[in-house]
Parts: C-alpha cells; sequence; structure tokens
C-alpha cells in the first residue's frame, strides 16, 4: 500500500481480499486486489484467456461473458464484486467435445476472420437469443407493447441486438447470419459436432 | 487506479453508514461508468459500498396507476418490463437506445441517473474541467463542443447529461427517493440536477452520503402514448447529440394534454415545460407543433459548432408529434 498522506484516512482498510469465484461450474479461491477486474481475473489468474481484452473500456465487447445467464462486459465488472455470482466464459459453452450451436454456426458460415473479438461476438449471441426468447424488446422493435406479437429475430433485430460486439475485420455479414441460423434451433445442419483436433 | 476498500451492503441502513463515512466513499451499483472513470482517474474513491444485492430490484405498481422502481433494477429488466411498455412506453424506448445489451444488463437505474458527463475534457485528467476540478476552467466553450449544450449552459460548463432514460422521466414527472443516515428523502427528477452555473462540480442536490433507493413514476395517462427518439451519429450504440421523448393526447384535434422533454441539450434531462404551455389548447399540427418548440428554444444559446441542436430539436418536436398526432387519429 502506498504511504498515506496527511489529508487520508489514517485508518487502514483492506484494499485486497480473498474472493472465490464460480466460473464455468468450478469454483476458485484467489486473493485479489480489488482493482482487478473479472476479465483481468479471468485471463491473468484462471488461464482462461479465450476471454478478449479490447478496449477495456465497454466499449467493444470482446471481453463478453454471461454473469448469472446475463451478457456482460468483464472489463467493468470487478472481480470482487463477482463473488457469489456464476459467470461462464467462451470455455464453457461448448458442451465437452461438442460445440455449441451458436459456436457450430459462427464455424459453419465464417463468422469471423481473425477471430479475436469472436468470444466476444458468440457469448453476447448466447444472450441475445435467450433475450429475444424472454419476449424482451429492443429499439428496432416497431410495438413494444406487451401484448403485441413478439417481433421475429430478423437481421435488423440482429445487428441492433449485437451493436455492442464490434468486429475491425468486419465479418457482420456472416455473424449475423450465424447467430440467424443459431436462434433457429429446427436448421439441419446447426446442432453441435464432434470437435476433431 | 487509486486502491480502495470494498464492502457489500447487507441492507439499506447498512450502506447509508457506509457512504456517509466519509466524501470518498462511492456506491458501486453495475459500475459500468464508476469503474470506467476510475480506470481514467476521474474517480478516485477511498471506499466501494456494493449495492447490488440490496433490496431495491423490484418494479411494484403503486395502486395508482404509477410505478415504483428500485434503484438496482436494471436498465434491461426497465425497459422489459409489461407495465413500463404499456403505461410509459417512450420510457422503455428512451432504455433501448441507450448503450448495448451487455451494459444495460449491468447498469441499474439509481447509477443510470447518477452518471458523468461524457464531454471529453471530462474525461480527460490531462484538460482542465470546472465540472472535475472546481476553477481550472472550461476548455469546450472555446474548443471540442460539437455535442454541448444548448439550455442552461454557463461559460463554466457546456457538457450535456448523457442519460435516455433520464429523459423520458423528465417527461413523466418522476420522483427519485434517496436514504441518509439522517432518514429518507425525495426530489423530483428536475430538482435532482441544479442549474450549472458558477458550480458545474455540483451535479445533483442530493445530500452527501445519499443512496438513491428508487423512484416513483406517478399515474399519466398521457403517457400511453408516448415515443422517444434519438438522434446519433450511428445507428446503435452511441450517446445522443439530440433526443426528444414526447407523449400527446389529443382530442378532437386539439391538444388535451403533452409532455416534452429534450435529451443531450443541456446539462440535465431538459423538460420543456414553455413548449408545453405553448401547446396546451392549440389545433394539433405541424405550425403549432413548430411554434411550441421555437418558444421552447427562445432560450438557447449555441456555440460555434452546436448551432444545429435548435434545428434538430425542432424537427424533432415536429416530426414525432405529427407521428403522435397521425397514431391517435387512426
Amino acid at each position: 500500500m502506498p504511504p498515506s498522506t496527511p489529508s487520508e484516512s489514517s485508518a487502514p482498510s483492506p484494499t485486497s481480499s480473498g474472493i472465490s469465484l464460480r466460473v464455468n461450474g468450478e469454483t476458485y479461491a484467489l486473493p485479489v486486489d480489488h482493482r482487478t477486474t473479472l476479465l483481468d481475473a479471468l485471463r491473468e489468474r484462471l488461464d482462461l484467456t479465450g476471454t478478449k481484452k479490447g478496449c477495456d473500456h465497454g466499449q467493444c465487447g470482446a471481453c463478453t461473458v454471461l454473469v448469472d445467464g446475463r451478457r456482460s462486459l468483464a472489463c467493468l465488472q470487478l472481480a470482487v464484486a463477482t463473488e457469489g455470482r456464476e459467470v461462464t466464459t467462451i470455455e464453457g459453452v461448448a458442451d465437452g467435445d461438442q460445440l455449441h450451436p451458436v459456436q457450430q454456426a459462427f464455424l459453419d458460415l465464417d463468422g469471423y476472420q481473425c477471430g479475436y473479438c469472436t468470444p466476444g461476438q458468440i457469448c453476447s449471441a448466447l444472450g441475445v437469443i435467450e433475450e429475444h426468447a424472454a419476449g424482451w424488446p429492443s429499439a428496432v422493435t416497431a410495438d413494444i407493447a406487451p401484448q403485441a406479437a413478439p417481433a421475429p429475430l430478423d437481421a435488423a433485430e440482429i445487428r441492433e441486438r449485437m451493436s455492442g460486439n464490434l468486429c475491425r475485420c468486419g465479418a457482420y455479414a456472416s455473424i449475423v447470419e450465424a447467430v440467424a441460423r443459431a436462434a433457429d434451433g429446427s436448421s439441419a445442419g446447426v446442432r453441435g459436432t464432434e470437435v476433431t483436433a | 487506479m487509486r486502491e480502495f476498500a470494498y464492502e457489500r451492503a447487507a441492507d439499506v441502513a447498512g450502506a447509508v453508514a457506509l457512504l456517509g463515512s466519509g466524501p470518498e466513499a462511492r456506491a458501486l451499483g453495475g459500475g459500468t461508468n464508476l469503474v470506467d472513470l476510475m480506470k481514467a482517474g476521474v474517480e478516485r474513491p477511498r471506499l466501494l459500498v456494493d449495492v447490488r444485492g440490496l433490496p431495491l430490484d423490484r418494479i411494484e405498481e403503486d395502486g395508482d396507476g404509477g410505478l415504483r422502481i428500485g434503484a438496482t433494477v436494471t436498465n434491461s429488466e426497465l425497459a422489459a418490463h409489461p407495465e413500463v411498455r404499456r403505461r410509459y412506453p417512450a420510457l422503455a424506448q428512451a432504455v433501448l437506445a441507450g448503450a448495448s445489451g451487455q451494459l444495460r444488463n449491468m447498469a441499474t437505474v439509481g447509477g443510470n441517473l447518477l452518471q458523468r458527463t461524457r464531454c471529453g475534457y471530462f474525461t480527460d485528467t490531462t484538460k482542465a474541467c470546472n465540472r472535475r476540478s472546481p476553477g481550472s476552467g472550461c476548455p469546450a466553450v472555446a474548443g471540442e463542443h460539437r455535442n454541448g449544450a444548448i439550455l442552461g449552459a454557463s461559460e463554466h460548463c457546456v457538457a450535456v447529461h448523457p442519460s435516455d432514460m433520464g429523459v423520458a422521466l423528465a417527461a413523466f414527472d418522476a420522483v427519485v427517493e434517496y436514504e441518509t443516515a439522517d432518514g429518507p428523502g425525495t426530489l423530483a427528477l428536475d430538482a435532482l440536477y441544479p442549474p450549472v452555473g458558477e458550480a458545474p462540480h455540483r451535479e445533483t442536490a442530493l445530500p452527501d452520503g445519499a443512496l438513491i433507493t428508487g423512484l416513483t413514476l406517478p399515474a399519466a395517462p398521457v403517457a400511453a402514448h408516448s415515443r422517444y427518439r434519438k438522434v446519433r451519429e450511428r445507428a446503435s450504440y452511441a450517446f445522443a447529440i439530440g433526443s426528444l421523448a414526447a407523449a400527446l393526447d389529443v382530442r378532437d384535434g386539439v391538444v388535451h394534454d403533452v409532455r416534452l422533454a429534450f435529451g443531450a441539450v443541456a446539462s440535465r434531462p431538459w423538460r420543456a415545460r414553455r413548449a408545453e404551455e405553448a401547446l396546451r389548447g392549440e389545433a394539433a399540427g405541424a405550425e403549432a407543433f413548430a411554434a411550441a418548440a421555437d418558444a421552447e428554444l427562445a432560450a438557447a444559446r449555441a456555440l460555434p459548432d452546436n448551432g444545429y441542436k435548435l434545428t434538430l430539436m425542432r424537427n424533432l418536436v415536429v416530426a414525432v408529434l405529427g407521428e403522435l398526432t397521425e397514431e391517435a387519429g387512426r
């Protein structure tokens, strides 16, 4: 801890804590400086480097993970504030060797080029599909009245709902297709397939 | 980032006791603005009081046609709530127009009200800013102010309030509820943000150490016929350069009731009461709508690079009220 100046409180309060994090069904006990973001804890402490650091300011979506099932930005989430919540990262999306339908759709439809934003895109898409299924409207939903028929998850809806995930390669056209295919669970060929190394 | 202590508040009383313990304590909700400002060195708290687990996460009907919204309700939950969408559609639209799906899942109603301006001088600690560092000056007046305020600003600060949600809340007479160690209090949303004047660093009228616990939206039948329209420099995920929350009740072609609030034009969500007064009892139509906008904007003062906002707001008023009139006639 840096030396206190006279104007600052003399009562020392701990600036780090021992916490336990639940990530992809596993429990990890670790001490954290309170300044540690969930993103840095995942990448630097738990070696879960699938979650990417892009802007580190909540502007690009590369660090998107699911917290208690809701897509969230790991760069603005403090690790200490995540204790007691369930985190799902890209490493926890597949069922063993079976890719999740969203992952498979990104693979089948080339929903990426360099791949850096892809873990965030996929975690975000998982959230989008769930939020849409729950009847949540978006900014482009024409009629948000609760009695209105739910808007289909068309390209305009997907683009709006995924707007928090930037792709510098510009793979948006394929990303939209992949999310649409994954959302339509009945599409043939979307179900997970074996991963071969 | 400066080191800080972290406490998870068990209840509201515990939270306000911790927040009242010193000027360097901050309430942590979703953290989407606070944590970012801590990274930038703009916020340097000694203590974060995590209030997200407090039992303030409910949206309840008040029995008189209004709603009470808890401070830790997330933006997502607010916008998805059936009674918000039914009774105050412009509020749901405003929330959905802001930020991204990820941020809306994290951000809380209380934090949304207390988020800070995105003026580039405020967020850059190498620059002067009267809001961040009182008395240091406002480089925006002679510098970058394309998204600066045209209403209620002063030579000391021309920053705009970034909230979309707040604009709809202002239109619908929301009342903010807070708790302090000395007891509870309320503030009309209009009164939450004091005029800029000579003290732009005094951003809210909340007592020191206060915790926003929720807000109430009074019953407003006119609000059921409302709309939020946001203008920004890209199609999604950007702050407004001008926005409008409007509600309209037209009977036999005459404006019976109207609510108007402007966003991204002032240091607070700007309730356009002059425009509302000019419209009540008038024949609904483009001419009256434009005259009402002009009545509100008569007090506007543009800087060299933000005069476009006068035209923008006038056109927004005419367009959105026109749409609401047309739909009411169907």
